[in-house]
């Protein structure tokens, strides 16, 4: 019996082929090298493709090391790059959305804001960049908390204070709290970290569905809020922006 | 973008640039709709020269504007204009009759009309024709380019004189070829592309006839000088056949157009690769004893033109790639605001990266890059921190070099560009300059002022008023600096510009 999985060694193959010698071979050169058959290798190929550890080159059709293989070693995302990939989907939420909106990511026991578009008024506002926020009751901490473990421990384990009498505070509320997060795909905060302040945000994955931030748009419950519900329209919004970020940073659809 | 866009109609806005071609379709509140991209070649012939193939740069063109009319899922119907705006100083000849470039286009960066531009300056040297033009006699600007291409391509000058050839910036040649190109196409420039070929009179925005003669330009390639706001023509063929064609501005006239820069006073900059700073100052065009360049703003329709002070800096965005390119010192360009954060301040050390000379408002070419007061307790860090102080310092010297010429003070300074992402960059700055430095909610000023223009000459848009009512201000960062603090760093920065200077001793 086999202790070992061929395809796995025939994808280390190809993957040690190509980094030797000529940078990009032709799917018949590699198949050749192998001795294998084309298709057995383009199948391999094609994987190794959708991971991201190869590359084609749409011009030539040959194949050489995808970026993915450089990634691997350095895994973190630098919080000053996703703010660089998401300003344009961020300008364009606070546009169309009419709030402010923050991007965030999780840093000790809270939400570090790392990203701030002023709402799109003549109104005087002040960036708030290096500010936190509280983990258990801000939608872009309920967004982090559902997603990320790491998160969600910090917020277990933090002393959930009330701010509002809305704030859930207890562990039974803070967790279908998250499982209403997750089940939607978005979090929001109604009133439960600051008075007359709702927000809605929604999850930031990289290319390897990592939860990595979340972005929101926070504004006065009057204008958030319709007849007592989340408008549907901000959280549409909210959404694309979060998924736009996504397959910047490389996330693929879900 | 994604959904909410409201039904049209659109402007579009063609930005023909150094490295590639775009076209970003806006909507009536200056949303972006859609854009496409496509690079070009950059063709390096020789230590020094750039240049472009200007038939792949009008393919590029067109079919970046079929992607992102595509893309936004519109047609010609839905589109009430078209903008221009493109690389200055980009320079080139073709054939009126066949459309056949007789080169490639010399791009701005070029260097090597150097000599004939010593040669040009005669005994007064590099501001002979400044007066006039606003402008030192310089590499960059395309009339000593015409002057190299008719000296250079065998037989050129003959058929140039005899009627046969075409010249235009990049401007020109796309508003040329979307007008119909041999068959009937305008040949037309607009006065901010004009102010940029040392040939313009700035005065009386005409060609300059004395300069045409000195430079030995024949006049009969030169194309009509037009306002930057008006419709110089329809569009001959392809998706956006009988859509007019109604701006040109410079790429960064353009984006002080776009950054709604309508008053004396007023001042945006772009953050890129290197920097480019300008000062809107009025219907009058301001003298400049500090080293910046004079040139027009902008000019709508038939009112008066607006003049601008223009300051730049070579070195900025692309200190950032030499930190990781060069040095290794950061694996992404955003990677440099980490670094720099993780300290306090600068450690002591100053970085001037005068790697080719100092520019405004030094201007010696003797200069090279220095990293200044360092010691034992320097870091990586700190250098990082250096690195992003240099660029706000270089703009603090631009910014009192316009003061000084035009006796106005910096009240707010707009950004844009790469490097607005950069927020300790961004408060730096506005606490060197000791004044509000404010970001657009749409970072794409260059292409939304080509779209601004041409919808103000079509009527899409009213006037400029209602223009500023379309600008956002999407952040703004205050300055937090001590006085005494930014006094001893700015005399700090200035001993450390001093050390650059005389390093290169005599070339030749």
């Amino acid at each position: 019996m086999a202790r070992t999985i061929q395809s796995l060694e025939r994808a280390a193959a190809m993957l040690r082929l190509l980094a030797g010698g000529e940078r990009r071979l032709g799917l018949s050169d590699i198949a050749s090298s192998l001795g294998l058959a084309k298709g057995t290798a383009h199948g391999i190929l094609r994987t190794l493709q959708q991971e991201g550890f190869v590359e084609q080159d749409e011009a030539s059709g040959r194949y050489q090391l995808g970026a993915e293989l450089l990634r691997l070693g350095n895994s973190y995302l630098d919080v000053h790059e996703l703010r660089a990939r998401a300003l344009v989907w961020t300008d364009d939420l606070a546009r169309s959305s009419g709030e402010s909106v923050y991007l965030g990511v999780l840093h000790q026991q809270g939400v570090l804001i790392v990203h701030h578009v002023f709402r799109p008024d003549d109104s005087r506002q002040v960036l708030e960049v290096g500010a936190m926020q509280p983990l258990h009751s801000t939608a872009l901490g309920k967004v982090l908390s559902a997603y990320d473990p790491v998160a969600h421990s910090e917020a277990a384990e933090a002393a959930r204070e009330a701010f509002t009498p809305r704030t859930v505070t207890s562990m039974a509320g803070f967790e279908s709290v998250l499982d209403l997060t997750r089940a939607r795909g978005w979090g929001s905060d109604v009133e439960e970290t600051w008075e007359g302040v709702a927000s809605i945000a929604a999850p930031i994955h990289n290319r390897r569905r990592m939860p990595v931030g979340a972005v929101g748009v926070t504004g006065a419950v009057e204008r958030v809020c319709k007849e007592g519900e989340l408008r549907s329209d901000l959280v549409a919004a909210v959404r694309d922006c979060a998924r736009a970020v996504s397959r910047d940073l490389g996330a693929s659809r879900f | 973008m994604t959904d909410t866009h409201s039904t049209g109609p659109f402007i579009a806005a063609i930005d023909q640039g150094t490295t590639s071609s775009r076209c970003i379709v806006f909507d009536r509140d200056g949303r972006i709709v859609s854009v496409d991209q496509k690079e070009h070649e950059q063709i390096f012939p020789k230590p020094g020269w750039v240049e472009h193939n200007a038939t792949e740069i009008w393919e590029n063109v067109q079919e970046v504007v079929a992607g992102a009319i595509s893309k936004a899922k519109i047609t010609s119907a839905d589109v009430k204009a078209i903008g221009i705006t493109n690389q200055r100083e980009t320079t080139l000849l073709w054939d009126k009759n066949t459309g056949e470039p007789v080169h490639n286009a010399i791009v701005w960066q070029d260097t090597r009309t150097d000599a004939l531009c010593r040669e040009l300056g005669r005994n007064v040297g590099q501001d002979r024709f400044r007066r006039e033009t606003g402008l030192p006699l310089a590499s960059y600007f395309a009339g000593p380019k015409i002057r190299w291409l008719l000296d250079n391509v065998e037989g050129l000058r003959e058929r140039a004189e005899a009627g046969e050839i075409l010249f235009g910036t990049m401007d020109s040649w796309v508003i040329w070829n979307l007008t119909g190109g041999p068959n009937g196409g305008v040949h037309v420039t607009d006065v901010t592309n004009a102010s940029r070929t040392l040939l313009m009179n700035l005065h009386n925005l005409d060609w300059d006839e004395r300069i045409l003669s000195s430079m030995e330009i024949p006049a009969a390639v030169l194309p009509e000088i037009r306002s930057s706001a008006e419709v110089y023509g329809t569009t001959a063929d392809g998706v956006l056949a009988g859509v007019p064609v109604a701006s040109a501005l410079g790429d960064q006239q353009a984006a002080l157009f776009g950054q709604t820069c309508f008053s004396e006073g007023e001042a945006k900059s772009t953050y890129g690769t290197g920097t480019f700073l300008l000062m809107n100052t009025g219907d009058k065009p301001v003298n400049s004893y500090n080293g910046l360049l004079t040139t027009v703003g902008y000019r709508i329709g038939d009112q008066k033109p607006v003049y601008a002070l223009e300051g730049s800096i070579a070195v900025t965005g692309s200190l950032v790639q030499w930190m990781r390119d060069q040095m290794g010192l950061i694996n992404s360009a955003a990677e440099i605001e980490t670094l720099a954060s993780s300290v306090e301040d600068n450690g002591g050390a100053y970085f001037v990266p005068a790697f080719s000379g100092l520019f405004a408002p030094y201007w010696r070419d003797d200069a090279r890059g220095v990293i200044a007061g360092l010691t034992r307790y320097v870091t990586k860090a700190h250098i990082a921190r250096a690195v992003l102080e240099a660029t706000a310092w270089q703009t603090r010297e631009i910014v009192d070099a316009m003061t000084k010429d035009s006796g106005v003070e910096l009240t707010a300074l707009k950004v844009d560009g790469g490097m607005t992402s950069n927020n300790l960059l961004m408060q730096t700055l506005s606490d060197v300059l000791d004044a509000p430095v404010v970001r657009p909610m749409v970072a794409e000023t260059t292409c939304l002022g080509a779209a601004y223009a041409a919808g103000l000459a079509v009527g899409f848009w009213p006037d400029t008023d209602a223009l500023r009512a379309n600008w956002r201000r999407a952040a703004e960062w205050t300055p937090r600096m001590d006085a005494d603090v930014r006094d001893r760093e700015y005399k700090n920065w200035l001993k450390a510009v001093q050390r650059t200077m005389g390093w290169i001793e005599d070339e030749e």
